[in-house]
């Protein structure tokens, strides 16, 4: 969004030459200069598609709220989106649910996904950093090796972790969550990025030169500069602990630790031989997406990921 | 690093610095190394080693010595691949990956180029709403379409119903595979649309003005000039969805409560999870991992090198 303002808004006021050359529609509306579309013919079809694919996406939200608005009986009776007044029942009953386990769940997935992705972002930083800024035998070597860790599917892992952190009685335990998430072979990836384009060499020079240790150069100098890079890293590892379902199922048993989806998924498998349970995991799913997708709404120029490049433009 | 104006008061404490800025990259990689060795290096070689590995029980099985662990050669190898079981999985997720793939990519960079093209309108609100779903975790996805897939639930069948019209149950074992791939298409296009649509905006206006000058209509800008320069993006996104879609193990095994079709071991990751936790056949589970892993190496190095020369080749 921001990076159009720049380049469209000069171009089209101090070039008149250059757009009555080019054949360019009536121009509707002169006021949207921002846009970089300058009077160009608004398309129906191109808008209708691209309402269709917001509608298709929305629709699944849609129905949630709705549906957790819905008692029991209502869910398989009433129309898939006419609302009704229970809303409240259902956050109650969910509540009551084993002495309010749904919220622990909450906390839980809280502590995963933020404690994990924050942990995930200073290994990161602090990898990235010495990838980028220092020069030193084997940095070839252990960058490699580390990248090929983004390739690495899950499935050979899920097993072996389970039986080293079983040895040590890790099993069952927040640790058993967190300690694997910390390691994010791609946000170092990223973050190597971020501080090779962020935090200029004469900077740190200077910062040597006036008698910073090399740590302290890091922590007051580069982490500032590399911050809303950062920033990405935290949400993607955040994204990634959250989405990441099989980690969790497999280490923990006791579902006092279990996250949000683990939690979920369980009581969708126990609805199915009581469907009361139906409306609180409707009403659960509700809940445990709000808090997210507010996330993404207010960070969301964090996200403008550019893959090919290996950056993330924020 | 090559500062020639070194005051002699500072000449003591030089090696020292110098050892300290030797030293520091490493301490700075070390919290990332250390993590890296225990939870990804070490369980990759446990896994291959166990794979190799069996358990034999002697006598009655019975007691704590009756069980021996022993090597086993290729055993577990060749029993996973002759099982019946593991190779409908991999037909299975074989399916669902070029019905995921091709739609979730095609999808995505249909709607980065509306959302790169002038004409359309409503952009703001269309990105925000495509990218939601990647808000939504994958288990709470699978959840949401699997109560929209219900006949009790669904506006589909209402409508049907009203109009009189039968409809097979999405769960039927024919279907079964398109109401898990849509779950996928659904979380994956915003994500995918927003990586090609940032590709889409580095691209320098001029370029356009060019094409405009020389009679290029926008559909004409769209396939000559904004797909082929977006092409490595598409092959990234292409490769980590490959990667992604051979792991398929949380949509499944949350959809399994509403339908009876898929089986425990409907994907061949949830067939490890069986064989592993379920059977307690560590072993067989092992070894039908490393087969998953390098399988899905060979597929994305493979696809890499096969369009590499064609994206990268003409760009250096």
């Amino acid at each position: 969004m921001t990076t159009h303002a720049p380049t469209s808004a000069p171009r089209a006021g101090s070039r008149p030459a250059a757009s009555s050359g080019t054949r360019r529609p009536t121009s509707p509306r002169p006021g949207r200069k921002a846009d970089r579309g300058v009077g160009e013919r608004p398309s129906a079809v191109s808008t209708g598609i691209l309402l269709l694919g917001a509608a298709y996406c929305l629709l699944p939200v849609l129905w949630v709220v709705v549906a957790s608005t819905k008692s029991g009986g209502e869910l398989f009776s009433t129309f898939t989106f006419a609302p009704s007044t229970h809303l409240l029942d259902n956050v109650g009953d969910l509540n009551a649910y084993r002495d309010g386990l749904f919220w622990r769940w909450m906390l839980n997935t809280a502590i995963y996904a933020g404690v994990g992705a924050a942990l995930s972002v200073i290994v990161s930083a602090m990898a990235g950093y010495a990838l980028a800024k220092y020069r030193f035998r084997g940095k070839t070597v252990v960058f490699n090796l580390l990248l090929a860790g983004v390739l690495v599917p899950g499935v050979v892992l899920a097993i072996p972790q389970y039986l080293l952190l079983a040895q040590i009685g890790l099993t069952n335990t927040y640790w058993s969550v967190l300690l694997p998430s910390i390691i994010s072979p791609y946000g170092i990836y990223l973050a190597r990025i971020y501080a090779a384009a962020s935090v200029p060499d004469e900077i740190v020079e200077a910062a040597r030169t006036d008698g910073a240790s090399e740590a302290r150069t890091f922590a007051a100098i580069a982490v500032p500069m590399m911050l809303p890079g950062l920033v990405t890293v935290f949400l993607f590892q955040f994204v990634a602990i959250w989405n990441n379902f099989m980690l969790p199922y497999i280490m923990l048993g006791d579902d006092k630790l279990f996250p949000l989806t683990v939690g979920l998924s369980g009581l969708l498998n126990q609805g199915a031989s009581q469907p009361a349970l139906y409306t609180l995991v409707i009403t659960g799913a509700l809940l445990s997406i709000i808090p997210l997708v507010g996330l993404f709404l207010l960070l969301q120029r964090f996200w403008q990921v550019d893959l090919a490049a290996g950056g993330v433009k924020a | 690093m090559t500062t020639t104006t070194s005051p002699p008061r500072t000449g003591t404490t030089r090696p020292a610095r110098r050892t300290r800025r030797r030293l520091a990259p490493w301490a700075f990689l070390s919290p990332a190394i250390a993590l890296f060795v225990v939870f990804l290096a070490l369980p990759i070689l446990y896994s291959v080693y166990m794979s190799f590995r069996t358990e034999q029980v002697s006598g009655l099985g019975l007691g704590a010595d009756s069980r021996t662990e022993v090597w086993n050669g290729f055993s577990n190898y060749a029993q996973s691949l002759a099982d019946p079981e593991f190779l409908a999985s991999v037909g299975r997720v074989g399916i669902y990956g070029l019905l995921v793939v091709p739609t979730m990519l095609g999808l995505a960079l249909l709607f980065a180029l509306l959302l790169d093209s002038r004409r359309t309108r409503a952009r703001g609100f269309s990105r925000i709403s495509i990218f939601l779903p990647y808000a939504v975790p994958a288990v709470i996805s699978s959840l949401l379409w699997g109560f929209l897939y219900l006949p009790g639930v669904s506006p589909f069948y209402y409508v049907f119903d009203q109009l009189g019209w039968d409809v097979p149950s999405l769960f039927s074992s024919d279907l079964v595979m398109f109401a898990v791939a849509n779950i996928a298409v659904w979380g994956g296009t915003g994500f995918n649309m927003v990586v090609i649509y940032t590709a889409l905006k580095a691209i320098p206006s001029e370029l356009y003005e060019a094409a405009e000058l020389d009679g290029c209509t926008q559909k004409g800008i769209a396939l000559r000039i904004k797909i082929p320069i977006v092409v490595p993006s598409i092959i990234m996104t292409s490769v980590f969805s490959m990667i992604a879609t051979l792991q398929v193990f949380a949509e499944p095994t949350t959809l399994k409560p509403l339908s009876n079709t898929i089986s425990s071991t409907w994907t061949p990751l949830m067939k490890v999870y069986r064989d592993a936790f379920v059977r307690g056949d560590l072993y067989s589970a092992a070894a039908t991992s490393v087969i998953i892993a390098l399988a899905t190496f060979v597929l994305s190095f493979g696809f890499l090198r096969l369009v590499q020369s064609r994206a990268f080749g003409q760009e250096k």
